[in-house]
């Protein structure tokens, strides 16, 4: 299994958190990982995007060139990283905020309309949540459990509260 | 060994050189190695050590050079353009024999360049890089392992042979996650013997102690650096690390180094999954260079392809070392462009005419 | 027989090589008997410049290092920060320490830098040969201002006390010159009093000293110190521009007579 992941969005959709806790959990879960963040000047605009790879083998190359699964947050996103999606790879929307759809026939597309459901929840702050549980169920990369229990080791400083609304947030993300 | 974490290439290399014994840090803000002076302002003072952001890189190269002459272990880091300011008191440390580490995390140049990864500063680290007759000691991880791991070797070399050591890095090393293994128990620098050359402190009891990197006097330098060149000779004899794959029946050699070895040896899964012999040799020290592991290769191999991110600097060395017995092709992708592992496999298949 | 005068143990037995009239002979004599005075040669360590006295290393009987041009202030924090217990003193000139290295002057002062900076104005570059220095007083000629200095051309000499007394990490700083016997014993006591400042913890000293360079000035040592009189200390007064012992006094019977 090998599943190299960009995720893009606004800074403040909780990309790169999302980003080091798939990686993370990866790890957790017994896979290689990789995580590299756009750093810098690129991020100051106001847009973010990271790359993650997760790999039952060892990981060569630690950058993402054709992603196998494309995370967009937000609309700038969509017209950038949709058309480097690889032939057969996935792409997931936040429907919440993207209104473009997809002209491609050679992927698979999972629409989640995130900010609605994590507001449902309790608060926008975990649609990027509801987005990691979409993905690791679709993808299969890693294990909701390995998800779940590094929340806390990737949210330290977290109240209970605000890590139980995390998990719920997954597993409502898992069940897209 | 301790479980892995999930670290940043800059805060593993910070973490790394802190458990190789490090107790002082000076730096200054550039992207994109700042994580490593941001770590090294709350960590070092935890072990009793101490961080300062300095006025300039020329001043934090030269706290250095005073800090280092007490005898500790020090660190600086910096990305291209730093490095190059840093480069005056490198020289003099180089000079004044005084062991120092520091890294490189590499930046798109010349000039401001950009921020991106790049390993445009080869020559500047391989060749000492300052003015005079030196080198550096040149380790070049590829992971961020590596990252954590390296530093301990820099420093023991660096002591070893009264040497500047330094670890060229780039953007990719310095910015990505992946899980950590350190190799080695921390190191406790208290339980170190004073050097015989340090000064500063009590000094009743012994001669007074002088750290310099002049001599006026007729022939004498000529003395020393001849005497310092006898360090470097041994550091080829003794020092030298690469590694490898598919070295032992390969047609077509990759030679790549840092993370641009890592993008190589996704080509090479490639090449060999189709049936092609190709294989890999990475310099894990780009000073000592692996010349006799290229050579040998050079005996066996009929096409040798460099892949670095620059325009040509690593080429350089690999030509040095084969000395025209076998042909080179060159990819080189400089400030900021990072080759895939599909273009490189393209390439062999053009060697090969496959 | 009663011995009435000894050289200081805190300078070596080599003999200085300086050009006769120069200051460097008069300021390394006084930084070593205020350290033996203070009983603290074999914890000193002297920051040597480059320049003229690059040689001080062999004269002064403490530990030394020698380093790059105007990094003085950032190689003795470097020490300082490293051993504490060490007193660190940086011997730096005028293009050294106000032109080269007036980024780590200031910066050090501003750190409040617990080290002590011994300053030899000459206004001139004296091992390159006489070019213009930071300091060169308007008029004065020099090879690369040899119409004298404009300052329409060159700008204007920098008086270092001054400038550095502005910051809150200027702990003692003090101006004296090396042209008369009742101004070097004045000298001295600053230079005593900034090892003092260090010892005591209370942060960054510097003592200028206005010392003369008969060689790249052209002239007899006897002229020399008479330019001194005439045309230095004019534009850089004599005195104690900080003293963190005055301030600290005067805080305190500020407090007391609210």
């Amino acid at each position: 299994m090998y599943q190299g992941i960009i995720i893009a969005g606004f800074g403040g959709q909780g990309v790169v958190s999302m980003g080091i806790l798939l990686a993370y959990a990866g790890m957790v879960d017994g896979k290689y990982v990789t995580f590299f963040p756009a750093y810098g000047a690129e991020m100051r605009g106001g847009t973010a995007n990271c790359s993650v790879i997760i790999s039952t083998d060892e990981i060569a190359a630690p950058v993402v060139g054709q992603p196998d699964s494309v995370v967009v947050m937000n609309e700038p996103s969509f017209s950038k990283f949709e058309p480097m999606l690889k032939p057969g790879g996935r792409l997931f929307i936040n429907s919440s905020l993207v209104s473009s759809r997809s002209k491609r026939d050679d992927i698979e597309v999972i629409e989640i309309p995130v900010n609605k459901i994590a507001e449902e929840i309790g608060t926008l702050k975990i649609a990027n949540m509801v987005m990691a549980g979409a993905l690791i169920k679709h993808t299969g990369a890693i294990a909701s459990e390995a998800v779940v229990k590094s929340l806390p080791k990737v949210y330290k400083r977290a109240k209970p509260e605000i890590l139980k609304l995390n998990e719920v947030a997954v597993k409502r993300g898992a069940e897209y | 060994m301790a479980e892995k974490t999930l670290m940043k290439g800059n805060e593993a290399l910070a973490e790394g050189a802190v458990r190789a014994g490090c107790r002082f840090f000076a730096g200054y803000p550039i992207t994109p190695q700042n994580e490593v002076p941001e770590y090294m302002s709350w960590r070092l003072p935890q072990e009793g050590g101490f961080f300062i952001q300095a006025e300039s890189e020329v001043a934090a190269i030269n706290m250095l050079f005073g800090a280092a002459s007490t005898g500790i272990r020090v660190m600086t880091s910096s990305s291209s353009p730093g490095i190059s300011l840093k480069q005056e008191g490198i020289s003099y440390c180089a000079g004044a024999d005084l062991p120092i580490f520091y890294a490189n995390v590499v930046r798109g140049g010349p000039g401001l360049g950009n921020i991106a990864p790049a390993q445009s500063d080869y020559f500047q680290a391989t060749r000492g890089g300052g003015h005079g007759d030196y080198r550096v000691f040149v380790m070049a991880p590829n992971s961020v392992s590596e990252m954590a791991n390296f530093p301990k070797r820099c420093y023991d070399v660096a002591f070893k042979y009264r040497v500047p050591s330094m670890i060229l890095a780039d953007g990719i090393l310095g910015q990505m996650m992946e899980p950590v293994e350190f190799d080695f128990e921390p190191v406790d620098p208290s339980s170190f013997p004073e050097p015989d050359w340090a000064i500063g402190g009590d000094a009743s009891g012994r001669e007074r102690r002088v750290v310099k990197s002049y001599d006026l006097r007729p022939g004498r330098l000529e003395e020393w650096n001849k005497e310092r060149a006898k360090r470097f000779e041994r550091i080829e004899a003794e020092e030298v690390d690469w590694d490898g794959e598919g070295l032992d029946d390969c047609e077509l050699l990759i030679t790549s180094y840092g993370s641009c070895s890592r993008i190589s040896k996704s080509a090479v899964k490639m090449a060999r999954e189709d049936g092609l012999p190709v294989g890999l040799l990475r310099p894990i020290t780009l000073y000592p260079f692996p010349k006799k592991a290229y050579q040998d290769l050079a005996k066996r191999v009929k096409n040798i392809l460099v892949v670095e991110m620059s325009l040509g600097q690593f080429i350089e060395d690999v030509q040095l070392s084969v000395l025209g017995k076998v042909p080179i092709h060159f990819h080189g992708r400089p400030a900021g462009g990072i080759p895939t592992a599909e273009e490189i496999y393209d390439i062999v298949r053009k060697i090969m005419g496959k | 027989m009663k011995i009435v005068f000894e050289k200081t143990n805190g300078l070596t037995e080599v003999p200085m090589r300086y050009c006769p009239g120069c200051g460097h002979g008069v300021a390394h004599r006084l930084v070593a008997e205020v350290m033996e005075e203070l009983g603290v040669t074999k914890r000193t360590v002297a920051v040597v410049p480059v320049g003229c006295s690059v040689f001080m290393d062999e004269y002064v009987n403490c530990d030394g290092i020698q380093g790059a041009h105007g990094r003085g202030p950032a190689i003795a924090t470097g020490i300082k920060r490293s051993k504490p217990e060490t007193v660190v003193i940086s011997y730096q000139g005028d293009g050294d320490l106000a032109s080269i290295g007036m980024a780590e002057t200031i910066h050090s002062a501003s750190r409040s830098e617990n080290i002590t900076i011994i300053f030899i104005n000459n206004a001139i570059y004296g091992m390159t040969g006489g070019q213009m220095a930071p300091t060169t007083i308007l008029g004065m000629r020099t090879t690369t201002s040899p119409a004298g200095r404009r300052a329409e051309i060159n700008g204007f000499p920098i008086p270092m006390c001054e400038l550095l007394s502005s910051l809150e990490g200027a702990s003692y700083l003090a101006r004296a010159a090396l042209d008369k016997p009742a101004h070097i014993i004045r000298a001295k006591k600053y230079i005593k009093k900034a090892f003092e400042t260090q010892i005591k913890g209370k942060g960054f000293s510097m003592v200028e000293l206005l010392s003369p360079c008969p060689t790249d000035w052209g002239m007899t040592p006897k002229d020399a110190v008479e330019r001194i009189r005439q045309e230095m200390i004019p534009r850089y007064p004599l005195g104690v521009f900080r003293d963190w012992e005055a301030e600290e006094k005067a805080k305190k019977e500020e407090k007391a007579a609210v």
